[in-house]
């Protein structure tokens, strides 16, 4: 009896247990992968030049930053913070490589060191949010505007691009004669252990309960603020990463790269099913939010549409996204309560 | 309890932080910018086949348009223009880009344009190179690519549609000023920013011209000031020029957001008709200042005309008549000849004047 009524967040912190499973099939992250997959179905069949293997390579080469900043982006998300400083930590990195390369240094030292950049980065946002104890809104907006103004202190209005064409080929290059991109390997490497750490582990479950409720999970021993610290470093860490992916895709460091990417990274999040309160969300929902807003916008250029039409399109579903799940829950729960209800009256 | 939680915790991030450096190590070993690169710059466009001046426009083209951003009146109207070409030509169009004027967003609008396999692409470039990659793409799917307004890097296009010469531009200011002082006075530049790569040409060719045309040899250049490009900037340096230079004969402004800051603060001033202006500006914002006399002739080139001849350009590379290499000409509709100079660049002309007489012609 006192499961039914559970509140919903309590449910989701504990993924082992049966019926959550069968709900997470029905709830808004499991129709989400359902709607994109129905999504990219449509698309094949109707919009021209959409089903081809080069198609979905470009796909791929255009989600690959999205998805890889969603990664940390959501478990930041479900512990109850944001990090808005993403794409300004990418184009903060990418500048360095660019005066790093200019300086001399070889590549295969400046790619490691930009990533350790990222994680810099990353640490002086968790500084700020876990030891000062700052709204993480707060501290990351002021973070975005600050690495984007040192990315064009660094850099200037100028681009460097002159990195070896090995590199940028192999970033945007197929495995062998396959229609298969390089980035591919490592999107799943790294999405793969994204997801084990949230579902399989007890960071992962650490993670939920620190979002759901802070308190208690301070009770319980979880120790909130490092891992909300550790998790900044990592946004940090993959943001670098982003920056060097950036960098060699378009062969040009530059000081605007990659801005304003932060708001597509959140609202990818967000579409995948994730709550912005914090304590809810998946991972596979979150890959599919990803996939389902880049497959739309590739499939929407492809028929002509108009960018204004293709950004109507975007701002909708991401009303939609924080909307749905609010009303669904609300929803579920007038439907238990009406069960409850009827499985009482009669005995009573 | 918590002390398994804080080890794992600890273990986790260092963990992912980890397999990232693998990632990015794993690629190969030891280039530097000195090691060098020897397939950079080949710059081969693949043209083999001769050019046939003589053939005939194709009628069936598919023409693209992709600017630096789409709801920018500058590109509305080259697209206009380009537009009318390509109805005349019997082809197919379309106006098409992103909404912020990055680099990356226009790789993916090259992308579903060398897919949609359209023949031509007209291109305005937000960054010289990020584009290349694409660019080679889609040139080796049969698309040409012909940039205008803003160029990639002359390896990854066929051709470059140049709205002006800058030397012709800063030739065409100084004579602008000089016409309006009567040949006599001083003169001072509101530029934009300081490290403004088209500004600075402009501003050597005047010095240039200042220190070696005997035609010029009683103006002198008070000093230049920067405006930044922002409105207000712009129009206090104005004020500070005016407040130091009480001689001064005319004021340069080689930015439209310059020419029109300066234009605002000189009407309403005492310096109005007295201090002459004149720069690159667009009619639809100089409008006023010309009719009520601040402004006697600033000069632009017209976008229209700008996205016209590139279409034509593409149109004929694409139909065979040219095939990019200097030295070929063909016939731009009502624009009349043109040849393709070194580089594969086309050159639509001199500025356009604009003054009272002609101003109302215009609509940019």
């Amino acid at each position: 009896m006192s499961t039914d009524t559970a509140p919903d967040r309590i449910t989701q912190a504990q993924p082992s247990s049966s019926r959550l499973r069968s709900s997470r099939i029905v709830g808004w992250d499991g129709a989400i992968v359902l709607v994109t997959v129905l999504v990219i179905a449509v698309a094949a069949l109707t919009v021209e030049h959409f089903g081809t293997s080069r198609n979905a390579g470009f796909l791929i080469l255009d989600l690959t930053p999205v998805l890889l900043l969603a990664l940390p982006m959501t478990l930041i998300i479900v512990t109850g913070e944001i990090d808005l400083s993403v794409a300004s930590t990418v184009g903060l990195t990418s500048s360095a490589m660019g005066v790093m390369w200019n300086n001399g240094l070889p590549l295969e030292t400046i790619m490691p060191l930009c990533v350790v950049i990222g994680a810099v980065l990353g640490a002086v946002n968790g500084i700020l949010v876990t030891a000062l104890g700052l709204p993480s809104l707060a501290v990351t907006i002021g973070t975005l505007a600050l690495y984007r103004g040192l990315a064009f202190v660094l850099l200037g209005d100028t681009a460097v691009a002159d990195f070896p064409r090995d590199f940028s080929s192999w970033t945007i290059g197929n495995l062998g004669t396959s229609s298969v991109p390089n980035v591919l390997i490592p999107l799943i490497v790294i999405s793969g252990l994204f997801a084990a750490v949230l579902h399989a582990t007890p960071v992962g479950r650490a993670v939920f309960a620190a979002g759901a409720n802070p308190i208690a999970a301070a009770f319980a021993g979880i120790p909130v603020g490092r891992l909300k610290f550790w998790l900044y470093v990592t946004s940090g860490a993959v943001a670098g990463l982003v920056g060097v992916f950036w960098t060699l895709r378009y062969s040009s460091a530059r000081a605007d790269n990659a801005s304003g990417l932060e708001l597509t990274v959140v609202a990818a999040v967000l579409l995948g099913g994730v709550s912005i309160f914090g304590g809810k969300g998946t991972l596979p929902g979150v890959v599919a939010g990803v996939v389902l807003l880049s497959s739309l916008q590739n499939a929407l250029r492809l028929a002509s549409v108009s960018t204004e039409a293709l950004t109507v399109v975007t701002g909708s579903l991401l009303i939609v996204s924080v909307l749905a799940p609010n009303v669904v829950t609300s929803a579920r729960a007038a439907l238990v309560r009406r069960r409850a209800r009827l499985r009482t009256t009669p005995t009573s | 309890m918590f002390a398994s939680r804080t080890r794992r915790t600890r273990r986790f991030a260092p963990a992912a932080l980890g397999l990232s450096l693998v990632l990015t190590v794993a690629a190969c070993g030891g280039t530097t910018q000195d090691s060098g690169d020897d397939d950079d710059g080949a710059g081969d466009d693949g043209t083999a086949a001769a050019a046939d001046p003589d053939a005939e426009y194709a009628a069936d083209l598919s023409i693209a348009m992709l600017p630096k951003s789409v709801n920018n009146p500058y590109f509305e109207a080259s697209s206009d223009g380009a537009q009318s070409a390509v109805d005349e030509l019997g082809g197919e169009y379309e106006y098409t880009g992103p909404s912020d004027a990055s680099a990356s967003s226009q790789v993916s609008y090259i992308n579903t344009l060398s897919q949609q396999a359209a023949d031509v692409i007209l291109l305005s470039a937000n960054d010289p190179n990020a584009l290349c990659s694409s660019l080679e793409q889609a040139r080796s799917a049969e698309t040409y690519v012909v940039t205008f307004d803003s160029d990639v890097d002359p390896g990854c296009r066929d051709l470059f549609v140049s709205q002006v010469d800058s030397d012709e531009v800063g030739r065409a200011l100084i004579e602008m000023a000089a016409e309006q002082i009567g040949g006599a006075g001083s003169v001072a530049i509101l530029s934009a920013t300081a490290n403004a790569t088209n500004q600075n040409a402009w501003i050597a060719v005047i010095e240039d011209e200042l220190a070696n045309n005997p035609d010029y040899a009683d103006i002198e250049l008070a000093g230049v000031v920067y405006g930044d490009d922002e409105d207000e900037k712009s129009f206090q340096e104005t004020q500070g020029l005016l407040q130091a230079n009480p001689d001064l004969g005319a004021i340069i402004s080689p930015t439209t957001v310059g020419i029109a800051a300066a234009a605002r603060y000189l009407s309403g001033s005492e310096f109005k008709g007295q201090v002459a202006l004149t720069g690159l500006g667009t009619p639809n914002q100089m409008r006023e200042y010309v009719k009520d006399g601040t402004v006697t002739e600033f000069a632009l080139w017209d976008p229209t005309a700008l996205g016209e001849l590139a279409a034509y350009t593409g149109a004929a590379i694409a139909s065979g008549i040219i095939t990019g290499a200097e030295g070929e000409t063909f016939t731009a509709g009502e624009l009349g000849e043109y040849t393709v100079g070194a580089d594969g660049v086309v050159t639509l002309g001199p500025p356009t004047r604009f003054n009272a007489e002609n101003i109302d012609d215009f609509d940019f």
